[in-house]
């Protein structure tokens, strides 16, 4: 997707992991996205700049979909559709 | 007729070879992590744990097996054994006692430099060791403790933290673990 869809995505979940570093953001992901449904939009918050590169690898191996990320002043906002 | 059952049970055979060989396949390529941690270095520590959790996150089954100079990570510096030996005495006394008093493989600084490392490490927002531990535990990591190492350097079970995941094992469990996992590691 890009930069301009993701702002007007409708996220079913944001989880702000900006106070963690590596690994951190990943946990956080993990945790949350057992608490929304198939087909649902989640955002994480991140200043951890290895969370670009982790996520999306997450995604694929766990099968969600990987929609892109949105960079904010100080830190950045990453999308994924859960499987 | 009499070939076409001979070619049948012939397939039948192969087929049957053909799952043996599937099943073996799936027993050892399996999504699973086993590392041998044999380094009492604070940082080699850190690293074995911050890669196990990344992988845990992911599903990934993760198994530590703990050995040598790692055990003095799983010494809780609360607790004591009783009726031990000189050398074992001597053993406990010269490592550190826990996972918050390891010394690190470079920079060590006679003890400074674990100090200003967990003081950056908590400004940069990167979990403590004791912070690790506890989602190890929630993310359902395996640690397996060396019997062997224990016995040598008299470490007792009552001295070892408690952790919800935690076994003891010799050698080969650890060398039928790493079998069976996609990755094994020694750290």
């Amino acid at each position: 997707m890009t930069v301009d869809e993701l702002k007007t995505v409708s996220v079913a979940k944001s989880v702000d992991a900006r106070g963690t570093a590596c690994p951190g953001p990943l946990l956080e992901a993990k945790k949350a996205i057992g608490a929304i449904k198939g087909g649902d939009v989640m955002e994480v918050l991140s200043s951890d700049e290895g969370t670009k590169q982790d996520i999306p690898k997450w995604c694929s191996k766990q099968g969600h979909e990987y929609l892109g990320f949105v960079e904010e002043n100080g830190y950045f906002k990453v999308y994924m559709k859960k499987k | 007729m009499q070939d076409l059952e001979a070619q049948i049970a012939e397939l039948q055979s192969q087929i049957e070879t053909l799952q043996e060989k599937v099943s073996d396949l799936e027993n050892t390529n399996r999504d699973q992590l086993s590392i041998a941690i044999v380094s009492g270095d604070m940082d080699k520590i850190l690293a074995a744990m911050i890669i196990s959790l990344a992988a845990a996150a992911m599903d990934t089954k993760v198994k530590l097996f703990f050995s040598f100079w790692a055990l003095s990570a799983l010494r809780d510096p609360k607790k004591t054994a009783q009726g031990k030996d000189f050398i074992s005495k001597m053993f406990g006394f010269m490592l550190p006692k826990g996972k918050n008093k390891l010394g690190l493989s470079k920079m060590n600084m006679a003890g400074m430099g674990p100090q200003m490392m967990k003081h950056i490490m908590k400004k940069k927002n990167v979990m403590s060791l004791d912070e690790m531990f506890k989602q190890a535990a929630e993310l359902d990591i395996d640690i397996i403790v060396c019997e062997m190492s224990m016995d040598l350097m008299g470490f007792k079970k009552e001295e070892i933290i408690d952790y919800p995941h935690l076994s003891y094992g010799g050698a080969a469990t650890f060398a039928v673990d790493a079998g069976q996992s996609g990755a094994q590691w020694f750290i």
